[in-house]
């Protein structure tokens, strides 16, 4: 009896310690490393010849979207402050956006621009880079190009065969986000469509359409350039094959921006605001194109 | 005096830890009463309700949730349908016929089935159901009701089997020995005595295999096509969880405070099943 009471006391007690471990771990960020080094405020701090050492977190929370580049900018930026650490919760822009309203995270990640709403009560936002959104079909399907218009049809219900785009005759069975999605809006509202869609099916992951696209011979959807394989053939847009170049020099259509969302008022952490500057300066360029997505630079 | 002082501790500890459950449902409770309560007020119960159309992210937002809850009742319906009659012989099998050595495997094979992941059977039913679905039927895409029934009527069978089983091991076997004695056969025992003495159990075991398929959301998701539609048998169709989990996670304003809604109508209709469900347990204490 004894035995376990003593287990049970030390349980609760490692419990109870672990938990306010957790409370008091943020509160040592305050580094006062660089206090002769240069300001945060001039522009482009220069990580890599930065001879102050930059220490504390930088927390990111939002789209999905953006995880293949802000998870190669936050390694690029974390070799160059080993210091630093860097953090990103895939949640969604949605989420993202009230994170850092609610003071959350440091910066929100956004695959859509920010609504009126959103901006109205003091929400800041700069874009990153911009994102094609290719329109993917089975590889089985012969239809390789599509106007916006035909598109746009299809996706509103007036074209519901591939024969009339000439295709082979099969029912154009149309696969997309769910509501809310970053890739969603941005897609019906390129090609003019909000609202509008006759959706046979709503899947809430970029993953779940290109597997969905790639096992039904009659399927159709959209998912970020970026993330598009093999499996699944994308489409070429009045007559522009979807690829970085074409969505740096404006002719692919389809296209989106991925935005940092900061509050108005709110300073950020001096690591959080040299990550800031580093990602919006033209040195991320590189890092931002192998990510398969545009800079905004 | 000692003794009565380490009791008095121990006490202390198990109610403290007990403490922490009620806890959980309590907090869990306001909070879903508390962020579900304002969408309803600002919406309309009837609209909310009963309203046939769900448009949550249109230039004029529509948050009927009757497609959901039809959704969620037929196909919770369909898995039983299809469910309960599968898991209810294979139960009578495996209490009163099976060998043991099959007993034994076949027991395991269920758990193992219980211990699978919803995520594998909505992968299962994405990669091999819903194909198999389309071509079966020469339809456009298979995703839809008829997949989610499936897919449901397979994860309430452990539930099915397990209690049911329990429920005929409970039996007395000298209502059995007294009908064999009568001279009825083994089978006209099992189904005539052995069924009807646990037939509250045999209930709850329904009741639980319900609460389970109305609670599932990720391998419905992946298979159900989630569009907001009125259910019908090839439609794609949204339940009352894939609607919260699929927009979750990009919502705002009112829209994210209606998902708590449906959430907290969800809340209540498991609720109603679990009160249900003690019914039918406290009616076994009772002969």
């Amino acid at each position: 009896m004894k035995r376990i009471l003593c287990a049970l006391l030390v349980l609760v007690m490692a419990l109870s310690m672990a938990a306010c471990g957790q409370q008091e771990a943020p509160a040592t960020t305050a580094a006062p490393a660089d206090t002769t080094a240069a300001p945060v405020d001039t522009t482009a701090p220069a990580t890599t010849a930065a001879p102050a050492k930059l220490s504390g977190t930088v927390s990111t929370d939002g789209s999905t979207s953006m995880e293949k580049v802000i998870g190669a900018l936050g390694e690029a930026f974390m070799e160059a402050n080993p210091d630093v650490t860097f953090t990103y919760n895939p949640t969604g822009s949605g989420t993202g956006i009230q994170a850092v309203a609610e003071g959350r995270c440091d910066i929100g990640l956004s695959s859509r621009a920010l609504k009126a709403e959103e901006k109205d009560s003091g929400l800041i936002e700069t874009i990153l880079a911009y994102d094609g959104i290719a329109v993917i079909v089975n590889p089985e399907n012969p239809v390789s190009d599509l106007t916006l218009a035909q598109i746009a049809d299809i996706y509103t219900g007036k074209i519901t065969n591939w024969s009339e785009v000439g295709g082979a005759d099969a029912e154009i069975v149309l696969i997309g986000r769910e509501a809310g999605s970053g890739t969603r809006s941005g897609f019906e509202e390129i090609v003019g469509v909000v609202d509008a869609c006759q959706y046979r099916q709503e899947l809430s992951s970029t993953g779940d359409v290109i597997t969905t696209v790639a096992q039904n011979p009659g399927a159709i959807g959209y998912a970020s350039l970026a993330s598009v394989k093999d499996t699944v053939k994308a489409l070429q847009v009045e007559g522009v094959t979807p690829s970085e170049d074409t969505v740096k020099d404006g002719s692919y259509a389809i296209q989106r921006p991925f935005v940092l969302v900061t509050k108005e008022g709110v300073t950020l952490s001096e690591a959080a605001q040299a990550f800031f500057d580093y990602v919006t300066s033209s040195e991320a360029n590189a890092v931002i194109t192998a990510a398969g997505v545009v800079p905004n630079t | 005096m000692k003794h009565n002082l380490t009791e008095t501790l121990v006490h202390g500890v198990f109610l403290l830890l007990g403490l922490v459950t009620v806890g959980c449902v309590l907090l869990i409770t306001v909070y879903l009463v508390i962020s579900g309560i304002p969408a309803i007020r600002e919406i309309g119960v009837i609209d909310f309700l009963f309203g046939p159309t769900w448009a949550s992210t249109a230039a004029e937002p529509k948050f009927g949730i009757l497609p959901f809850i039809l959704t969620s009742i037929y196909g919770t319906a369909g898995a039983i349908v299809l469910g309960v009659p599968i898991g209810f012989l294979t139960a009578v099998y495996l209490a009163k016929m099976a060998p043991k050595s099959v007993k034994s495997f076949m027991g395991q094979a269920v758990s193992m089935l219980a211990g699978i992941p919803s995520v594998v059977y909505g992968l299962a039913g994405m990669m091999v159901l819903v194909p198999g679905i389309r071509k079966l039927f020469h339809i456009p895409d298979g995703s839809g009701l008829l997949a989610a029934i499936v897919v449901l009527a397979v994860m309430i069978l452990p539930s099915i089997i397990k209690m049911s089983v329990t429920a005929l091991e409970a039996v007395p076997k000298e209502y059995e020995d007294a009908s064999l004695a009568l001279g009825a056969t083994p089978e006209e025992t099992w189904f005539r005595v052995s069924v009807p003495a646990a037939k509250s159990g045999i209930a709850a075991a329904v009741v639980l295999g319900v609460g389970r398929a109305i609670g599932e959301a990720m391998a419905v998701m992946m298979v159900a096509g989630n569009v907001a539609n009125m259910p019908s048998l090839f439609q794609s169709v949204k339940f009352l969880t894939t609607a919260v989990a699929s927009e979750m996670s990009y919502s705002s304003g009112l829209q994210r405070q209606a998902l708590f809604s449906i959430a907290l109508v969800l809340f209540l209709f498991i609720m109603f099943i679990n009160a249900a469900l003690n019914f039918f347990l406290k009616g076994e204490k009772r002969p």
